[in-house]
């Protein structure tokens, strides 16, 4: 049985109301744990339900069938969009959420991790939309938390950025035994910062592989992973052609045959 | 539909301001001039006399003194519900659902009726008076905030409950920011109407205030007096509301503008 520190998520059902007054269900039968310190990557295409099962994991959204344990502790979370509060300066709005009574956070240093050094005093309509959510990750980051949510966290982002903003939240995982989830539509970011990869298929999503990812085997590793991943699955680009290239996947996930 | 000219650079609003005011000044003149009744229409420097006189024997001081209280009382009674009442109904479908009723109810019963039934059931107190312009003001306070809550941002409510925010934090750097805008219209549409009843009040029941002064001016016919009290009356909750209203909302609508 999994201990206090261990997340279990199990959606039997989530439907959302369509505009007819029925119910359209989203998601079935997804079921996952997770100890401290793990990263977690959902994978799928935009609306197969990724954003829903973070929502629910976070307890923003109890409008379903099943359960939700969190492990104790504080939360983290970067929603796809900034959600800065634009009254605010840079500085205030991640001042904002410091636990009361823990010392001031360090904000130069927040976003200077980030990538942000001297944004303190800026206003977010100053910032572009990269630049918001890398104040929003800094945001998150500023609870020191036991739980970080993260919701396509490098869209917008250039890849180097990416990157390095993916080794930030690495380095905080293994570091703070921080659990992350994130969701993503794109195959290689979330292989190049996942523990373990939960791939949605299906109509309504249900979890169509969750496997680990070969952290410390090395690159090749990974790159295999990659190829079975493809052999399993058929990937298809937006415009539905299959994805057989090394390019970054906008992918539509269906069980393989 | 056309689109509205910038104004050039030199533009002045305040130098329109003035040369509208100064010729509105200078078409009363020449109409008490043309209608050669000081009784009916006084000059201006008729009613400028009667407002210095007003003042050297204190009586003009000591009733817009009273009458302010009076204001300010009512107002900040009418804003602190009306405020609490709006965000509720605005917050809660559930809230809405049972005010509402009251709210069209009291939104169109006459400001009149309110008062009299105020100073038949109450008494011709200070009480009565306040409570009657309460009455009478909370309805739009209401409407006006329940419209910014129900605006707020879900977006910021849901960062709110992930950083367990402290309430009075939420409130202070989330909520109010947000409703900001519309506690200036309501506090500046508010002001301005609750001195006019705040006058209906005095006139039907006070033996003091502005609105007792004009009723006793009214029943001499002199209409010097009138204009006397009313104009300033009028500047004061003008310099109230350019002072400290309209700074205010300036302030905390800074964010909005360009960078």
């Amino acid at each position: 049985m999994p201990g206090d520190e261990t997340l279990e998520v199990q959606i039997n059902a989530k439907a959302f109301p369509a505009s007819d007054g029925s119910k359209r269900p989203v998601l079935r039968d997804v079921a996952f744990s997770a100890g401290m310190g793990l990263i977690l990557a959902f994978f799928g295409p935009s609306g197969m339900g990724k954003s829903t099962i973070l929502r629910i994991a976070a307890g923003l959204d109890a409008d379903f069938e099943g359960f939700v344990r969190r492990p104790p502790g504080r939360l983290g979370m970067m929603f796809q969009e900034p959600r800065l509060a634009p009254w605010l300066s840079v500085a205030d709005n991640i001042r904002l959420v410091a636990t009361k009574g823990a010392p001031a956070p360090d904000i130069p240093g927040l976003l200077e991790e980030v990538g942000l050094r001297g944004a303190s005093e800026r206003w977010p309509r100053e910032l572009s939309l990269g630049m918001a959510r890398r104040v929003a990750l800094a945001r998150a980051l500023t609870v020191a938390p036991d739980m970080l949510v993260l919701d396509e966290p490098f869209a917008s982002l250039d890849p180097q950025l990416s990157a390095g903003l993916a080794a930030i939240v690495r380095a905080r995982a293994s570091r703070m035994r921080t659990l992350v989830l994130l969701a993503s539509h794109e195959l290689d970011q979330a292989l190049a910062i996942a523990d373990r990869i939960l791939i949605l298929s299906g109509e309504p999503a249900t979890l169509g592989a969750d496997l680990s990812v070969p952290r410390g085997e090395g690159a090749s590793a990974i790159a295999r992973l990659r190829g079975d991943l493809l052999s399993r699955f058929h990937f298809l680009n937006v415009q539905g052609n299959p994805i057989t290239t090394e390019s970054e996947v906008q992918a539509s996930v269906h069980p393989g045959p | 539909m056309p689109i509205a000219k910038r104004p050039p650079a030199n533009f002045s609003a305040l130098r329109y301001g003035v040369f509208s005011l100064l010729g509105f000044i200078v078409l009363w003149w020449l109409s008490a001039k043309l209608a050669a009744s000081p009784q009916l229409l006084p000059s201006p420097g008729k009613v400028i006399a009667v407002t210095w006189q007003q003042i050297l024997n204190g009586e003009m001081p000591r009733n817009v003194g009273i009458t302010l209280l009076r204001v300010l009382a009512a107002f900040g009674l009418a804003m602190a519900i009306g405020s609490a009442g709006g965000y509720l109904a605005g917050r809660s479908p559930r809230a809405n659902a049972l005010m509402n009723p009251w709210l069209i109810i009291t939104l169109n019963l006459p400001v009149l009726v309110v008062i009299i039934l105020a100073f038949i059931w109450i008494g011709l107190n200070e009480a009565a008076a306040v409570l009657a312009v309460v009455i009478a003001k909370i309805p739009t306070v209401m409407v006006t905030v329940r419209e910014g809550a129900q605006a707020l941002d879900p977006g910021l409510d849901e960062v709110a409950v992930i950083y367990q925010l402290p309430q009075l934090r939420r409130l202070r750097r989330i909520v109010l920011p947000q409703l900001a805008p519309y506690l200036a219209a309501a506090g500046r549409s508010g002001l301005s109407i609750t001195w006019k009843i705040v006058l209906i009040v005095e006139l039907m029941g006070r033996p003091n205030g502005v609105g007792f002064e004009l009723n006793v001016f009214f029943q001499a016919f002199d209409v010097a007096g009138v204009l006397a009290y009313g104009f300033s009356f009028a500047a004061i909750m003008l310099l109230i509301e350019t002072a400290i209203l309209q700074p205010w909302e300036r302030h905390v609508n800074a964010w909005r503008r360009n960078a």
